[in-house]
């Protein structure tokens, strides 16, 4: 298809007996960014290895623009960048050191990769950086050089395996603004994380992965929806006040969730307004003073922790 | 893939390993001078020289020689467990790039180390009254003998570097490299040691390149007669642990 960049059908892959990706099924459309989302060991980065032709899967179809990442691993190679989670860097050399050596190692010849590293190291500001080993980068530079590589020969679809873990804030800012910058070229962007946020912010698609299998799909707004909707937020003035907050106020006890520290009530509601109104004068009625009251949308955690744990239900069921 | 982008990415390879020679001078000149404090301590301080008919020096040397080309597979060796523990491999495997030429680089790097270390000990046992009897082509023969032996201890270096896997393992073959080196006759004729060991000895392939070593340089201990195993031992030490290292670095993770 032409519109297809990634193509995964039946994933599997075990490491000794433990099955790190167990039928995992993706399709990301060209052109977009995809975000997959999913705890630690859920198999995230076994997929971007598979993808990125590092990994051998033991099964399933798996095609980066349309070349099988097993058969045509060297087609798919030509097409790729890949930002792992560890910086694939040589950190003995300097950021030029680096650029140049990868760009003659994808054969633009001498000259025309020196041009190129000139031209990322301007992009991703690294130009002041001289002679400084990478060993001696900070985290977010580190990171910025490591796109930068991925980027050389501006690949059809780059990889991006947790690419914010362990960055600070502003290491944080900047590949994301990174990142941005290239989906305006066309660019089809995998990019996996455990940050919520992150997958709101950048991703266009969303797979939910658990287990080694996608668990849902969808738009950001599409996952929040699977939740059941918005959500109304009760903070007391007295945490001591929560238990007799739960039991009298008019939501369903049994999906109340209780926040002592921060002294919150969270309920998902049907009815907005007959929802807040009626815990506005129940409330009132039982003299429980109230600091805040507020409706809002679920966040994409709430939306995470419901799916990874109806289908562990599910499968604890079956 | 092309044969000159083959030839390319190895070229690349190798100037990445100089550059790293160019940012870390200190460590390519203690692995230059190590050598020679071996020689150095062997000639004066253990001296002697079990069963050894002439020069000690004349007999001490060209094993000397033999013995560094051995424990040149530890430098590899580390080299390369550095190397595949380190994320930059996870860069060059997802690119479109020939297979080995990570090991054609390393390869050439401590072939090119090699020389200069030999050049270095070359030196220094002139220096202490070693001298070649066997003329420019003697001297060449053996020059060559020396770096094939090189050349097949660096295969097997790299392999066993990518089987040991982890920096911890490699210390343990570290230590296995050093009976190897000694239970050779670098140091004493196998006729002066008992039986077994002797027999032990004789069949090093190590041994073979130093009789024939010393052959060439016209000194005592030599033999003509193990020329051919110090081409033969090393051809198939070669065979056998040059595709291996290839296939085991395409494998990687899999």
């Amino acid at each position: 298809m032409a519109d297809t960049a990634i193509t995964v059908e039946g994933a599997h892959k075990k490491y000794g007996d433990k099955k790190a990706l167990d039928g995992l099924d993706l399709t990301v459309v060209r052109g977009t960014v995809h975000g997959v989302l999913g705890p630690n060991g859920a198999g995230k980065t076994t997929l971007i290895r598979i993808l990125s032709t590092l990994l051998r899967p033991d099964a399933g179809r798996i095609e980066v623009v349309g070349h099988d990442v097993v058969r045509a691993a060297y087609d798919v190679r030509l097409r790729i960048g890949l930002l792992g989670q560890h910086a694939a860097l040589d950190e003995e050399l300097g950021g030029r050191q680096n650029l140049e050596m990868f760009g003659r190692l994808y054969h633009l010849g001498a000259r025309h990769a020196r041009v190129r590293a000139d031209e990322l190291l301007e992009r991703f500001g690294l130009t002041d950086t001289g002679r400084k080993p990478v060993r001696a980068y900070s985290g977010g530079m580190r990171r910025r050089l490591d796109l930068a590589a991925s980027l050389i020969t501006e690949p059809e679809v780059l990889f991006l395996d947790e690419p914010t873990t362990g960055l600070d804030p502003r290491g944080r800012a900047e590949v994301w603004a990174a990142v941005r910058s290239l989906v305006g070229g066309g660019t089809t962007v995998l990019l996996t994380t455990q940050y919520l946020e992150e997958a709101d912010q950048l991703a266009d698609r969303i797979s939910v992965v658990d287990a080694g299998r996608v668990i849902a799909d969808g738009t950001a707004d599409e996952l929040k929806a699977m939740t059941g909707g918005d959500r109304i937020d009760v903070v007391l003035r007295d945490a001591g006040q929560l238990g007799a907050a739960v039991a009298l106020l008019p939501l369903a006890a049994s999906e109340v969730s209780v926040d002592t520290d921060r002294r919150l009530l969270s309920a998902p509601v049907a009815d907005r307004m007959a929802a807040l109104s009626g815990v506005v004068r129940a409330l009132e009625e039982a003299g429980i003073e109230a600091e805040d009251v507020a409706l809002r949308r679920p966040t994409l955690d709430e939306v995470f922790l419901h799916l990874t744990e109806r289908d562990r239900h599910v499968r604890e069921a079956v | 893939m092309s044969t000159s982008y083959a030839m390319t990415d190895c070229w690349t390879m190798t100037r990445r390993e100089l550059a790293h020679w160019a940012r870390q001078p200190v460590q390519v000149v203690v692995g230059l001078v190590f050598p020679v404090m071996l020689l150095l301590m062997f000639g004066y301080l253990v001296g002697g020289g079990q069963g050894v008919q002439g020069d000690y020096v004349d007999y001490l040397v060209p094993g000397m020689f033999a013995l560094t080309m051995a424990f040149g597979l530890e430098g590899t060796m580390v080299a390369v467990t550095q190397d595949i523990n380190k994320g930059v491999i996870d860069r060059f495997r997802s690119m479109p790039m020939a297979n080995g030429a990570v090991l054609v680089g390393r390869s050439a790097a401590d072939m090119l180390q090699s020389v200069l270390g030999l050049v270095v000990l070359i030196g220094v046992a002139f220096a202490i009254g070693w001298r070649a009897h066997g003329g420019v082509a003697g001297f060449l023969g053996a020059v060559g003998l020396l770096l094939l032996f090189r050349f097949a201890m660096l295969w097997i270096g790299i392999y066993l570097a990518m089987v040991a896997g982890k920096p911890e393992m490699v210390q343990a073959v570290q230590i296995l490299v050093w009976p190897v080196g000694f239970l050779s006759n670098a140091f004493a004729t196998p006729d002066s040691m008992p039986g077994w060991l002797g027999t032990v000895v004789e069949w090093n392939p190590m041994s073979h390149t130093a009789t024939a070593v010393r052959d060439l340089f016209g000194g005592p201990g030599g033999e003509a007669g193990h020329a051919w195993a110090a081409v033969v031992w090393p051809m198939v030490l070669l065979a056998v642990f040059f595709p291996l290292a290839v296939r085991k670095f395409g494998a990687l993770d899999k």
